[in-house]
């Protein structure tokens, strides 16, 4: 159905430019074998180009600006953002260019890479960005050519009046174009009209990326320009002296400034600040508690024993129910700490000249940096300048700002620009991990085998509610009672790529694994049995997920796997909604000389519309290595406040060989595109843990898997078929 | 501190460094040449990998005196146009997400290709282990490597 909708004022500023530049003899990037043909740099078409609104600049020459506002870090935002606008403008791709925007609040609304929000925040404007400049560009043709704007069509940047027989393309038409005002209601494309969106398109910095361009935060270099490292206090610390003497010794080591618990070395270079940071004599003291690992388990023991959770839902009567039930089923889980480990460490430029500053650098939440900024200078957000480069990685890391502040207040120490850059201790030892939680399980089954009591009970270090309250298999069952305990630890936490899911998941889908086999049942099946229930006689109030679209996929994922067809596979499933999204994943388990090896996951995703296929099959495959690999390995422990895994020698993150055959599937529902950097992630623990059980006997109830008891005497294994 | 003359990219280029500094800082912070990525220092992850004398090398934990009369290839160097085979590989099947190790893995398969220019599926996952993608990329490097070998 095509849709009339309203054009946000915010998205649609009038900004012109005027200026003409030259031409300039370039190349086509892979197409060196045709002869070379004249290209604009993206600067020239913009110099000339005339601005639709906060997304769209079009050229006299028919050459079109995209501005991609949001932070790209691998979830392919800066290729599918412009893919929606260009659709809606009939535009051909061949001639877009796209440019990251700046921080800009008044053009852009949730300008910030998290939560898989970015899309389904931003479809709509999107196609209205690109159908409100169709529409005046139209009428604009339409009166130079003294037509009926109805009867004037386009494609591919071409203007066509049929009647007339005339034709020409966008560019010929942007100076008229420009001195209209944008409708404040637009028809949007019909869904099975779309040309750009649902096509592989391909990643617009790809030459950038492939030829060593600078483009990451880490890239950014300027004269003058100072660089700091900086070593930081261990968790619940602080500091008592400093002895730098050593350091400052160091030739190419400028200064030395201390601020809160951090100490920087400053230079004109890095190395030497690698060397230096090593040789600073700092005394700490505590600060608060001083934490170790053994300190967690003895604090989730406790918790979970004698603690009183915050009721995050209740309905029916658990207590009774459970006293009645034929049978009982109850299981603990535990994950521990983890890091984000991006491949580019945390990075940020800084330059405070008096009450204005500019940063330049990674980060998911701009407007966070500039706030940061603000507050820590006491100046007005609108003396900061942001600029967006691109992202490696961030899976939650560079959602905090506390890097930024870092490079704030070194370069006001030493009035000066200065990049901050952390080293792969520094990202594994500073803080802001994923928190350790502890889940308890009790399930109560009656004569029948069905479940009708369900209790969640969960304990995390900084974690905040540490459920999914509204999460299936609430709605399914008549007496469910869940409860959050958060233990305030002085080890700092943060979001990491699908917060809480990425391991409540797990836990989750292997306890209602073992209440599966507990009550003589196919996992499936009883799956499919609970979601009946949830959705003929749904118990309780609110649900976050849709039950339909969460039966559909189980059903595909069984079919597309090949569900318990082959006695010499061993498949566990998995089936988890987050960010508005239905992922269900089946991995499969072969045994070789006794050892079960893992060869191969089958997810079937709904995420509504697939704006790019090879994007989302790269975010689903992504997000499965990713559980995976932390399922596996994942593990960072504390003695006194400091965590003992320090580099990638003992953080180990999954490799090439380990990684098996993983199949996707999409599911075509007709919704709207909702998120997909996160939601394939959180079944994948579950789906393998299952698989291992099936294939082994063996129930994995703490991650990572390869230290866990249960694998003392045998090895457990993932990699290619 | 002392001076350095180092070939790269076919280019003479002279440093004045200490001589414990690691080629990729040599690199990255006094030749502007940042294709060649600093991840994990250690030479674990194989985002700071170059060609030394054609062999794919951890530049991070290369100390420039040891580099001597070497010749040295960055992701700069690599091509003129960006159009060797496996850039082009890379562009075709579309490999990257963040793709901030991805300079490193295209020159851990390019030193590859060069060395054994048909490697077998599992040659591919020996070679490329050395190099790690937070992103899980794995498929599609896989994928990219045995197409740049067909059409070498």
């Amino acid at each position: 159905m095509a849709t009339l909708t309203k054009a946000s004022r915010r998205d649609f500023l009038k900004i012109a430019g005027t200026s003409v530049g030259g031409l300039v003899i370039g190349f086509s990037w892979y197409s060196c074998d045709s002869p070379k043909m004249e290209v604009l740099s993206t600067d020239e078409i913009l110099a000339q180009a005339k601005t639709f609104n906060s997304y769209l600049a079009i050229s006299p020459t028919g050459d079109v600006v995209i501005y991609s506002p949001n932070p790209e870090l691998g979830q392919n935002i800066k290729t599918s953002f412009p893919m929606v606008v260009a659709e809606e403008l009939e535009a051909d791709w061949e001639k877009v260019r796209v440019v990251q925007a700046n921080l800009d609040t008044e053009k852009y609304d949730r300008q910030l890479t998290g939560g898989s929000g970015a899309m389904p925040h931003s479809w709509e404007r999107l196609r209205k960005a690109g159908a409100t400049a169709k529409y005046v560009l139209v009428a604009a043709a339409a009166k130079t050519w003294n037509v009926d704007a109805s009867e004037v069509t386009v494609e591919k940047g071409i203007i066509s009046h049929k009647g007339s027989g005339k034709s020409g393309h966008f560019g010929e038409f942007v100076a008229e174009a420009a001195t209209m005002t944008a409708p404040e209601e637009v028809t949007l494309k019909d869904k099975k009209d779309f040309k750009i969106i649902g096509t592989a398109v391909k990643n617009v910095d790809a030459k950038e990326m492939y030829t060593g361009k600078p483009m990451y935060g880490l890239d950014f270099y300027r004269e003058g320009m100072l660089h700091a490292m900086i070593q930081r206090a261990p968790f619940g610390m602080k500091i008592k002296s400093v002895d730098d003497s050593e350091a400052r010794g160091v030739s190419g080591v400028k200064d030395v400034v201390t601020f809160g618990t951090s100490v920087a070395v400053v230079g004109t270079s890095t190395w030497p600040l690698m060397k230096a940071k090593k040789l600073l004599r700092i005394d700490y003291e505590p600060d608060g508690d001083v934490e170790s690992t053994a300190d967690h388990d003895r604090i989730f023991a406790e918790l979970m024993a004698n603690g009183k959770g915050d009721v995050k839902r209740k309905d029916g009567d658990f207590a009774s129910a459970i006293k009645g039930a034929a049978q009982v089923i109850a299981a603990e889980y535990q994950c521990p700490f983890v890091a984000h480990s991006p491949m580019e460490p945390e990075n940020f430029f800084a330059h405070v000249q008096g009450d204005k500053v500019e940063l330049i650098g990674p980060t998911q939440t701009p407007d966070r940096a500039r706030q940061a900024t603000a507050q820590l200078l006491g100046i007005p957000p609108e003396n900061i300048t942001v600029e967006i480069t691109r992202l490696g990685g961030g899976f939650g890391r560079r959602l905090r700002a506390d890097y930024v502040e870092e490079a704030v207040e070194v370069s006001r120490a030493m009035n000066a620009p200065v990049k901050v850059t952390w080293s792969r201790e520094d990202e594994l030892t500073g803080g802001a991990y994923r928190p350790a939680v502890r889940y308890r399980f009790e399930a109560g089954l009656d004569a029948s085998g069905k479940m009708i009591a369900y209790k969640l009970k969960g304990v995390g270090m900084n974690a905040g509610n540490c459920t999914r309250e509204n999460n299936f298999p609430s709605g399914a069952v008549e007496n469910v009672l869940i409860e959050s305990i958060e233990h305030k630890s002085s080890i700092t936490t943060n979001a990491w790529r699908a917060p809480i899911t990425n391991f409540l998941a797990y836990a989750e889908q292997s306890f209602l694994d073992e209440v599966a086999l507990a009550a003589g049942k196919d996992p499936v099946q009883f799956r499919l049995d609970l979601l009946e229930q949830a959705k003929n006689s749904p118990v309780g109030g609110e649900l976050g997920y849709d039950v339909d679209r969460m039966i559909n996929v189980v059903k595909a994922a069984a079919e597309k796997s090949n569900w318990g067809k082959n006695p010499n596979v061993k498949q566990g499933f998995s089936v988890y909604y987050s960010h508005r999204s239905y992922v269900a994943q089946v991995a499969d388990i072969e045994m070789e000389s006794g050892s079960p090896v893992l060869k191969k996951v089958t997810a079937v995703t709904d995420c509504g519309m697939v704006v790019n296929p090879t994007g989302a099959n790269h975010q689903v495959r992504g997000g499965i290595v990713d559980g995976m690999g932390h399922a596996m390995y994942g593990n960072l422990t504390f003695e006194n406040g400091v965590p003992k895994q320090k580099n990638f020698d003992s953080y180990r993150l999954i490799r090439m060989k380990e990684v098996p055959e993983i199949d996707t599937h999409f599911l075509d529902s007709g919704f709207d595109p909702t998120g997909l950097g996160e939601p394939a992630l959180p079944p994948t623990g579950g789906a393998i843990a299952n698989a291992i059980f099936s294939a082994t006997g063996r129930r994995l109830r703490s991650q990572p898997f390869i230290e866990q008891k249960e694998f003392s005497d045998i090895k457990l294994e993932i990699r290619r078929a | 501190m002392a001076n350095f003359n180092l070939k790269i990219n076919g280019k003479s280029q002279s440093v004045d460094v200490e001589d414990d500094t690691p080629l990729l800082w040599v690199l990255r912070d006094h030749l502007g040449l940042v294709g060649t990525k600093f991840s994990c220092g250690i030479a674990q992850c194989g985002a700071c990998t170059v060609h030394i004398n054609g062999n794919a090398t951890f530049s991070c934990m290369t100390p420039i005196s040891s580099v001597g009369n070497s010749e040295v290839v960055t992701i700069e160097g690599l091509s003129e146009s960006g159009d060797h085979p496996v850039q082009k590989a890379w562009a075709e099947v579309d490999v990257a997400q963040c793709g901030y190790c991805q300079a490193g893995q295209i020159m851990t398969a390019a030193a590859l290709l060069k060395n054994n220019p048909n490697p077998s599926m599992d040659e591919i996952d020996n070679a490329m282990n050395r190099n790690i993608c937070r992103c899980g990329t794995y498929h599609k490097i896989r994928e990219a490597v045995a197409l740049a070998a067909k059409s070498n």
